[in-house]
């Protein structure tokens, strides 16, 4: 807090760089052993095993060195919350309950001191989501109104950058939508009760109620997409008398399956559900944060799902599950086969999702499937897999420089790309770290 | 409900003691360096030989950990579970009368949670609601055991302090109670106010501790004085005084670090440890010059102000200024992989794997006090013992076996050949309650969900 801005001291965007002698892991394919990387106007210009370096260039010796794709998180807060428990510093949780067109890119603050501590354990670019609602700042953190259903529009952003729109990639990269849970709690915080206890036949009791609760919710939900859908006819139609609606208007791209609608969905049957009914909007889907897989995996894949697993060091969701519940959901998953991407949803984790991955290989993903799960995955969830995700040419030069497996704690990142300019490994802590270091 | 559930799926007590031979294992000792590939008998719960060769005894039951990792069991410094949920007696600034001890629940799941997360030993504290909180108890993970078999025995006993934001909360009571009155403010509410309330407690702790010295002295002599009142409350700082109680205290800031060290000194007693500590980088010198162990996060930060100069370098810089430095979990999550957390003291602050590994077990150990019986793989220490299946500090391992007192506690194989048996018996057990709820007419069903 008292050291100054966090932004790291981004060269030139249009340096000429190339990295020599390094081993390419490009993650969509075999790794390649002492070659040479070219950037050049932000973007990957060659891999080949020898490059004449191009007028001007910048040379990067990377003997022994590994290059990969820079990570992708998506699952954050980040820009729109610094500390979590000073509401003042927390922009994720606004008031109102259909809130379509609230964005989170443009309340990003790019000199945030997370960008300098995640970008120093390579990760370069993250999904950051506006959440739960109830105002006060804080995704219900704080009190206030009521719970959000739909609270706006989650963006992908690169984590380095002078300005939000520097660190665009893509402003609407999903829709949050707060589906209801059948299992208790649920929402962005999880939670719920496992489906064999839901199932439970109940006719007056808690059950019943939690399931009228449910559609009185999904029915809520509907009627908004409904009169979006209206209006969209209105507009194309050109009807008179006809307004333009902000709220309406930001539904068009989801309406047109150009923006997934993302949901937290802890437990199988509210998996379920929400497949259903996006299946019944017409609209395109991701899962957040879900708890199980169990029977909505061969669902999930059938219909082309993908998940944002939440974080794999967690506590079991019930108190007799068993104990690695959370550590094997990511090779359930994977069995399944879901499409699946990492996310940490909590800032302060953000730094550790390479270890998050590698606990998932632990409990039974296979490494380089993992390692996808933070890079090219998450690139085709979000669209984006043109641009990022991948080391290929012509792809945007988001890369890291390792001394070794990126997955692996003690593994150090020796150089970082974002955008191709490259970004100094500093951060207020790394300062901090120096300043006391040295006092007598 | 839950509990008959608990009861049925969790894997019941381990057998008792046997000798054992752990063989062709990296074994990682922490005090006397790595043996490649070699082994340890375990006899009467003790280590009784370690090295490359040993003999190995008749009858003793063989595990083959070629291929693995052994490590001293993990000793977390600061956990909450076990608490049977409630940890704060936050209605007063000073509940040092109030003990965990009276509380341990050797049923909550977290035990054998963190147990499969190779943790064998644990501090469980009062919360951080208050200047001075309750005393706290050093527990093993003995799951199945009484409360009573839990305790770590003869560990001395501690007594939790806490300075900064959350001691200070209860004097800025936000919002208004259910009945429309703002809530009334408890002392203190400022860090100023923090170091009086210690050292007003402390004031009366020597007046009382004079009382019963000269009461004392006086018996001594044959006299029969009439013996002074017994003040449960300041019993336990009395204890303290005497350096019969270890002190442990919650603490984030450098200023407030500095205020206790500076308090403790005036008042004439140690503080044992500094708890999370996340400014201790700053203030380094001043705890190794009080002789201060640092018990502290691997890179939490930001979650509030007072935590917003944690640096993942803390613990590395500690340790270079000469402070014993442990990393503690403070939470059922995150006990179960304090070993990856040390690993992270090698990335940051560059620390070798015997230091990064020694802040999960001698070092937590020795702030305990508990380390001539445990913390590092020794002959004539507690057959307490980790196998993992990789180099345990990375995220890639996982915990093989867990023995506690040369006893089996946990073992992953089968945990997991046990779960298909656990999953049928819970559905059973689901099936006869839809059934009962069948049977019942609808609202004249009592306990089961929603009943609870």
């Amino acid at each position: 807090m008292v050291l100054g801005c966090a932004m790291a001291a981004a060269a030139a965007g249009n340096e000429v760089i190339l990295i020599r002698d390094a081993d390419v892991y490009p993650v969509n394919g075999k790794a390649m052993k002492g070659v040479s990387l070219l950037i050049q106007d932000g973007k990957i210009a060659d891999i080949s095993p020898k490059i004449v370096p191009p007028k001007g260039a910048r040379i990067v010796e990377a003997k022994g060195m590994r290059i990969y794709p820079g990570i992708i998180d998506s699952g954050t807060e980040l820009g729109l919350s610094e500390i979590e428990s000073v509401r003042e510093t927390v922009d994720t949780g606004e008031l109102g309950e259909f809130m379509p067109q609230l964005k989170a890119l443009s309340a990003v603050n790019p000199d945030s001191e997370h960008f300098g501590v995640v970008r120093v354990n390579g990760i370069t670019s993250a999904v950051t989501f506006p959440s739960g609602g109830r105002g006060g700042g804080g995704g219900g953190r704080f009190g206030g109104g009521e719970r959000q259903l739909i609270s706006g529009q989650a963006a992908l952003i690169h984590t380095d950058g002078w300005t939000w729109e520097d660190m665009e990639i893509k402003r609407s990269a999903a829709m949050s939508v707060n589906f209801p849970s059948l299992g208790g709690g649920g929402g962005r915080r999880g939670g719920g009760a496992p489906d064999a206890i839901d199932l439970t036949p109940d006719v007056a009791g808690a059950n019943g109620n939690a399931r009228r609760a449910f559609d009185e919710q999904v029915a809520k939900l509907n009627e908004f997409f409904d009169n979006a859908r209206r209006y969209q006819k209105a507009k194309a139609a050109k009807a008179p008398g006809f307004e333009p609606d902000l709220r309406f208007e930001a539904m068009l791209p989801v309406l047109d399956r150009k923006v997934p609608v993302a949901v937290s969905a802890a437990r199988a049957n509210t998996i379920h559900e929400a497949i259903q009914w996006a299946k019944k909007q017409n609209i395109k889907l991701v899962i957040l944060q879900p708890r199980e897989i169990g029977k909505a995996g061969p669902e999930l894949k059938a219909e082309d799902v993908p998940v944002i697993l939440g974080r794999v060091l967690a506590l079991p969701s019930t108190e007799d599950a068993s104990y690695d519940e959370a550590f094997t959901l990511p090779s359930e998953a994977y069995k399944a086969g879901v499409k699946f991407a990492f996310g940490t949803f909590t800032n302060e984790f953000v730094r550790n999702i390479p270890y998050q991955a590698a606990t998932a290989v632990a409990f039974g993903v296979p490494a380089d499937e993992a390692l996808k799960a933070i890079t090219l995955t998450p690139a085709q969830i979000w669209g984006v897999a043109d641009q990022l995700g991948t080391v290929e040419k012509g792809k945007v030069a988001d890369l890291m420089v390792t001394d070794g497996d990126p997955l692996e704690i003690q593994t150090q990142i020796k150089h970082l790309y974002v955008k191709g300019r490259e970004v100094a490994l500093t951060n207020k802590q790394t300062r901090l770290n120096e300043r006391y270091m040295n006092r007598n | 409900m839950r509990r008959l559930l608990l009861a049925a799926l969790v894997a019941l007590a381990p057998l008792g003691a046997e000798t054992i031979v752990i063989q062709n294992a990296t074994i990682m000792t922490v005090s006397k360096g790595t043996i490649k590939n070699g082994s340890v008998v375990v006899k009467d719960g003790k280590i009784v030989e370690v090295g490359e060769k040993v003999m190995i005894p008749e009858g003793a039951t063989k595990i083959d950990a070629q291929g693995q990792y052994l490590i001293p069991g993990i000793i977390d410094c600061h956990s909450h579970i076990a608490g049977d949920g409630g940890i704060n007696e936050g209605s007063i600034s000073v509940s040092s009368m109030v003990n965990i001890k009276d509380i341990i629940n050797p049923e909550d799941i977290a035990i054998y949670r963190a147990l499969a997360g190779g943790v064998t030993t644990a501090n469980i504290l009062h919360g951080s609601a208050n200047s001075i909180g309750g005393q706290t108890i050093v527990l093993k993970m003995r799951w199945g055991k009484d409360a009573q078999q839990m305790i770590f025995e003869g560990a001395k006993p501690g007594i939790k302090f806490a300075l900064g934001e959350n001691p200070k909360r209860a004097g800025n009571p936000q919002g208004r109670g259910a009945n429309g009155q703002a809530p009334v403010a408890r002392y203190p509410a400022t860090r100023m106010g923090v170091e009086d309330t210690i050292r007003t407690a402390f004031n009366e702790a020597k007046i009382y501790k004079a009382t019963w010295d000269e009461y004392n002295a006086k018996v001594a002599h044959g006299e029969h004085p009439l013996a002074p009142r017994k003040d449960l409350q300041l019993e336990a700082l009395k204890e303290v005084l005497e350096g019969n109680r270890y002190v442990h205290v919650h603490c984030y800031r450098a200023d407030e670090i500095l205020m206790m060290i500076r308090v403790a000194d005036e008042m004439g007693f140690k503080v044992r440890t500094f708890q999370h500590v996340l400014e201790g980088y700053k203030v380094a010198k001043e705890i190794a010059e009080h002789g201060a162990g640092g018990s502290t996060f691997s890179d939490w930060w930001s979650y509030k102000v007072e935590a917003f100069d944690a640096i993942p370098y803390n613990a590395a810089l500690m340790a270079k200024a000469g402070v014993v430095v442990s990393l503690n979990s403070d939470d059922a999550e995150l006990m179960r992989h304090l070993n990856s957390e040390a690993g992270k003291t090698m990335k940051y602050g560059g620390m070798t794997e015997d230091q990064a590994l020694a802040m999960v077990t001698l070092n937590p150990a020795k702030q305990l006090g508990i380390d001539n019986r445990v913390g590092s793989i020794e002959v004539g220490k507690d057959a307490d013992l980790v196998i993992y299946d990789k180099f345990p500090l990375s995220d890639y391992a996982k915990v093989q076996k867990v023995l506690i007192d040369g006893t089996v506690y946990f073992d992953r194989d089968k945990e997991v050949s046990a779960q298909a048996a656990k999953d049928a018996e819970k559905q059973k057990l689901l099936d006869k309650l839809k059934q009962q709820n069948q049977t019942t007419p609808a609202g004249g069903r009592r306990g089961g969900r929603g009943g609870e």
